[in-house]
């Protein structure tokens, strides 16, 4: 094996892939949430839609899709592997364990709260993407915003997405400053600053992200 | 016969180790590769020892108890190591570091060495720093130092309260270094339990494993132990739980000299006893003396709290007693003042056997720098103390920090409570110039080895000694003997010598495990170190000697009969290295008193009651007592005394004197 | 004080273990954790039973040798402290303590409470040095340090090596012991010219261990008792990216 591809085997490595995927989703959530908030323009929809057809066609923006899945999947993988050696490094666990008192909850759940985005983001892409995708191929005019008022009438549905955003916003809240430190990005000046703007992206983002289905199923957008 | 002769290179004093270095055989490379050395204990000297040897090209065999080299007691160290830099520029010289070392020592050690440890003390720094190791520096990114009793000078580098921590790390460093290139062979967990002499020779080792309980035997062309100091002797002292006399006490048993077993250093800076569960004391670093003072209330048995005893009601006996060097005498000189105070009934504490260190003064004084610093010139009380207080944390947080989790008092609010306790022994086993003991081929460092530090040892020149011995001393010397050796095959370890060997260690295990007796290793501990601190401690008599002889022997014969050892030999089992380390210790501590008892003065750390002047000071008999005692072993309770005698000719011999 | 405590008792590496109930009294609060312990071994023995084999040293909290795993913490409830330094205060009459061994792939169980560590050994003789052969050194002062610097690399150096870290991380990581040795050279200047192929060795040693991957939940540094900063784990990862993909020098 070359010394780069030993790179991403070893355990910085891995970590590193880890954040590095981690840090362009989080990229991508900056777009994603900016192009959802265009709802609350109120206008019937129609910047939004202006949006989200420039997305599903610009060839740009397709590469990049690619790019994305590229970069979720790898996630995933990575995920999957680390989980797997960390479980391998303990086989005989503790009787007694009071973890609470030394780290949070939700920084040793990462993979639980992944799995949790993973099963919201099968249905997330089943309601819009695949929607959006088959309209391309087909050549047909999609109207987004329509689709979207659909889906969000069901109580379930919303109530999903809330628990989904949820999951999202405990694993940016520990993902968004721990990529910063895999990466070896620490400063005594600028991470408290990173940490900060970790802190409220990983709140103000996924109230975003709620209040878009709450409001169409509350009236408050139409 | 054994080979009692110092081997000091002839010519002036300052040019002798210079001389020998440059005139001593060598080893060519080629031959050192197939030369092998066994080096017993990894700690600051056995680390560095087998460090350097591996460099130079010997196969090396490294052995520790410990799970690993890194554990070493040396890592124990606090304050720091001296070194003749004179980076203060405060008039340093080895010269005065030789000459504050053998006063230090009360004239009881030896010239040569130690003005061979002072010429090489600068070395030590050099080569730390090199390895990287974080010794405290100024502002302008020089080397800082602090002041260390028994000095005028400023010559003690220091990493805040870890000095030997960060020191051994080093050490531990190299030596891993050589264990990834194969150069060194580690065998932790393994206690050398004798060594094999062929045709009177030192040729090997037995030593147990620990985990499997299985006994090795390991051929080397020559062997070296670094295998610390005997303090654990007296049940309760500084030392690591573990450490003992064991490799010492074979090798003793095997021909080699025991040197001035008497002299132990008993430490004034430890935290008191508390209690009849306590496993072990905790030192407080020597250091604090330069920041804090000590004193007893003027009153006996005064009820009011430290901080509600005004000053004309305090007696700072230190500064009393020895204005010149104050707080900063040395560590014998102090101790047997604060055992003076509490005999006459000053002390402090529920056990009244303490006394007071107290940091207000200093405390106050640093706050008023800082204050100044910060454009305050007239700070109130209150400021200077919140504002000391930060800069002491600075120097000493660790120490302060241990002190409150031990005690659960804050020092930093009421004045800490210390006790003399056994800290270091001076005495060990005999060796000559070259570091060889009375057997060719055995070799001895560090604290083990009877030292260069007379009769008492100076603060901060433990470490020092160390890492002379085993940076910058043994590995020249050896060579003197091994150059002779070239030719010598490795013995194979079924040769009658090691069979012998490996069955006599195998009987003495096996006869603990029969004992079946009622008592645990731990009870026989206990009372062999209450007889060895009432009778051959801070003070002795010749009628407490006697008696602790009779005792000692007593209590032996009752070990042997009523000891019960759980387990088997064949696992690892504590219980069974502790009943081999106590087993010692009931030998060596009879030694320490009949050493105690023969040398009619008192020098350093040998205070016998008998002999002291009218204001209570050590009084020594250069006349009838300025040699070495060299014990030799001759059967059980029987000890032949050979006597080195020490010349001194570039130093005025004096009583000590630190008013 | 009376207190139950509920020991982890294994008769070897092979064997498998369980926790076992014993029953202590008249514990004094100045007693350490570990003369508890003595106490209750003094107990076992004049009972005839097996003592409980567990490590430990210099009982002042610097040779890292003691290793108890206590109530779900390693070095049990108090922050910055090993478990020879925890003082019986820290509990109340009547408690249930429960101990156990380190427990970590790469460190195996030997018996009872005692851990086979040497993994970490492995980890520095892999490149925890700076390669200068004793009697090669230019005199101390010929290299200035920053002190902020020096002090920095002092505390990484400050590491006892106790695995308190690997113990306490869910992932069995040895992230901080590591970097805090990768640290304390970066940090330096005499660590320079073998600062990348230094990190890249003790990586490389530290994953052939089998220790797991850091995921920065902050454990190791909370249970720290010499309060290693996690920052030396960005340092590390930090050093071992540039020297993966920048550096040309190869390992």
């Amino acid at each position: 094996m070359g010394s780069l591809s030993k790179t991403f085997t070893s355990s910085v490595g891995r970590k590193f892939v880890m954040g590095l995927t981690g840090l362009f989703l989080i990229s991508f959530l900056i777009v994603h949430v900016s192009i959802n908030a265009l709802i609350f323009l109120n206008d019937g929809g129609q910047t939004f839609n202006v949006a989200a057809d420039f997305m599903g066609h610009n060839l740009i923006v397709r590469i990049m899709e690619i790019g994305l899945f590229a970069g979720i999947i790898l996630h995933i993988v990575q995920a999957i592997v680390l989980t797997a050696q960390n479980k391998a490094a303990r086989p005989a666990t503790y009787a007694y364990s009071n973890a609470s008192a030394n780290s949070t909850w939700y920084s040793r759940s990462m993979g639980l709260l992944g799995t949790l985005i993973l099963m919201f983001l099968i249905l997330h892409l089943y309601h819009f993407w695949w929607p959006t995708k088959a309209a391309v191929f087909n050549h047909e005019e999609h109207d987004t915003f329509q689709n979207i008022t659909m889906v969000f009438q069901e109580l379930w549905v919303v109530i999903v997405y809330v628990l989904g955003v949820i999951s999202l916003g405990y694993h940016l809240l520990h993902g968004f400053q721990s990529a910063f430190q895999t990466m070896g990005w620490n400063h005594k000046k600028w991470t408290p600053i990173v940490k900060a703007i970790g802190f409220w992206f990983s709140i103000i983002v996924p109230i975003i992200f709620a209040l878009m289905p709450i409001s169409i199923y509350l009236g408050w957008i139409s | 016969m054994s080979n009692f002769n110092s081997n000091i290179p002839e010519g002036e004093l300052t040019q002798k180790w210079t001389k020998y270095r440059s005139s001593v055989a060598l080893v060519n490379p080629a031959n050192k590769r197939s030369i092998e050395v066994i080096v017993v204990g990894s700690g600051l000297a056995g680390a560095s020892a087998a460090a350097t040897l591996a460099e130079m090209g010997y196969k090396v065999k490294c052995f520790c108890f410990q799970d690993s080299p890194r554990r070493a007691h040396s890592i124990a160290a606090q304050g720091g190591i001296n070194a003749a830099k004179n980076y203060q520029n405060d008039g340093d010289s080895v010269y005065r570091l030789f000459y504050d070392t053998i006063k230090g020592g009360d004239y009881r050690a030896r010239e040569a060495n130690v003005h061979r440890l002072a010429e090489v003390s600068a070395n030590i720094i050099d080569q730390c720093v090199a390895q990287g190791v974080p010794l405290a520096r100024e502002y302008g990114g020089l080397l800082d130092n602090r002041s260390f009793g028994g000095t005028q000078v400023q010559r003690t580098f220091y990493a805040a309260g870890q000095t030997g921590q960060q020191l051994l790390l080093g050490a531990y460093s190299a030596l891993e270094r050589q264990v990834g290139m194969g150069k060194v062979e580690m065998f932790t967990r393994h206690e050398m339990l004798d060594v094999v002499v062929i045709d009177g020779k030192a040729r090997g080792i037995i030593a147990r494993n620990l985990l499997t309980g299985e006994l090795e035997r390991h051929f080397g062309h020559a062997v070296v132990l670094g295998t610390g100091g005997y303090g654990n002797v007296f049940f309760l002292s500084t030392n690591a739980m573990g450490s003992n006399v064991t490799a010492a006490w074979k090798i003793h048993k095997k021909g080699a000299f025991f040197g001035n077993p008497c002299y132990t250093q008993i430490h004034p800076t430890c935290i008191p006893v508390s209690g009849d569960h306590q496993s072990k004391l905790t030192l407080m670093s020597e250091s604090l003396r330069n920041d804090g003072r000590i004193w007893v209330p003027k009153k006996k048995d005064d009820p009011r709290k430290p901080q509600d005893i005004p000053e004309d009601e305090r007696d700072y006996y230190l500064e009393r007693r020895y204005p010149a060097f104050g707080n900063l005498v040395p560590r014998d000189v102090a101790s047997r003042a604060a055992k003076e105070r509490c005999d006459a009934g000053y002390g402090v504490g529920a056990s009244k056997l303490a006394v007071y260190l107290d940091f207000t003064a200093n405390t106050e004084r640093y706050g008023r720098i800082e204050a100044n610093k910060q454009g305050n010139h007239h700070p109130d009380k209150e400021t200077c103390m919140r504002l000391g207080r930060e800069v002491i944390k600075e120097k000493y947080g660790n120490l302060f920090d241990m002190y409150a989790q031990i005690t659960g008092e804050n020092p930093y609010e009421t004045p800490m409570r210390i006790y003399p306790a056994v800290h270091y022994t001076m005495g060990g086993i005999w060796v000559d110039y070259d570091l060889m003991t009375t057997v060719p081929g055995l070799y001895c460092i560090g604290e083990a080895n009877f030292s260069d530090h007379g009769a008492n040892r100076l603060g901060a020149s433990a470490l020092m000694q160390g890492l002379a011995d085993g940076y910058f001393v043994l590995p020249y010397t050896i060579g003197s003997y091994l150059s002779k050796e070239i030719s010598t095959k490795a013995i194979p370890t079924d040769h009658p010598a090691f069979v012998e060997a490996e069955n006599h260690v195998k009987s003495t295990l096996d006869r603990f495990l029969n004992i079946k007796g009622t008592k645990s290793v731990d009870h026989f501990h206990k009372k062999l170190g209450h007889i060895m601190w009432e009778k051959c401690g801070m003070a002795r008599n010749a009628k407490g000697l006697t008696e602790a002889i009779e005792e000692i022997k007593a209590l032996r014969k009752e070990f042997w009969s009523d000891v019960r050892v759980p387990g088997s030999s064949d696992e690892f089992n504590p219980e069974l290295e502790k009943a081999g380390r106590v087993a010692d210790f009931l030998e060596l501590g009879e030694l320490m008193c009949i050493d105690a008892l023969h040398r009619e003065e008192s020098c350093g750390g040998h205070f016998r009651e008998e002999f002291q002047t009218e204001e209570g000071e050590a009084k020594r008999d250069d006349a009838n007592f300025s040699y070495v005692a060299a014990w030799e072993y001759k059967g059980e309770s029987v000890y032949e005394l050979h006597k080195e005698e020490l010349n001194y000719e570039n130093i005025k011999v004096a009583q000590r004197n630190y008013k | 004080m009376n207190l139950t405590l509920k020991v982890w008792r294994q008769k070897n590496s092979k064997s498998t273990g369980n926790l076992v109930d014993y029953k202590v009294s008249d514990i004094s609060p100045d007693m350490s954790f570990l003369e508890m312990f003595d106490v209750l071994n003094e107990q076992l023995i004049n009972k005839g039973e097996e003592p409980i084999v567990f490590d430990h040293d210099c009982r002042e909290g610097i040779c890292g040798m003691c290793s108890m795993y206590i109530n779900g913490r390693p070095h049990g409830p108090k922050d910055l402290v090993t478990t020879c330094q925890l003082h019986m205060r820290s509990f109340k009459d009547g408690d249930t303590i429960v101990v156990e061994p380190w427990r970590a792939k790469a460190f195996p169980v030997i018996k009872d409470l005692a851990v086979d560590r040497s993994a970490f050994d492995r980890v520095i003789a892999a490149g925890g040095f700076i390669s200068v052969n004793t009697g090669n050194a230019q005199d101390a002062n010929n290299l200035p340090i920053a002190k902020s610097k020096a002090d920095a690399a002092f505390e990484a150096a400050a590491c006892i090596g106790c695995g308190a870290c690997v113990a306490a991380c869910k992932n069995a990581s040895a992230m901080l012991f590591v970097s805090a040795k990768v640290s304390q050279f970066s940090l330096l200047p005499q660590g320079q010219p073998e600062r990348y192929k230094r990190v890249q060795n003790m990586v490389a040693q530290m994953d052939s261990e089998g220790f797991g991957n850091c995921t920065n939940t902050g454990a190791c540094e909370a249970e720290c008792p010499k309060g290693i900063s996690l920052e030396n784990i960005a340092r590390m990862n930090r050093d071992y990216l540039t020297a993966k993909l920048f550096s040309e020098e190869e390992a």
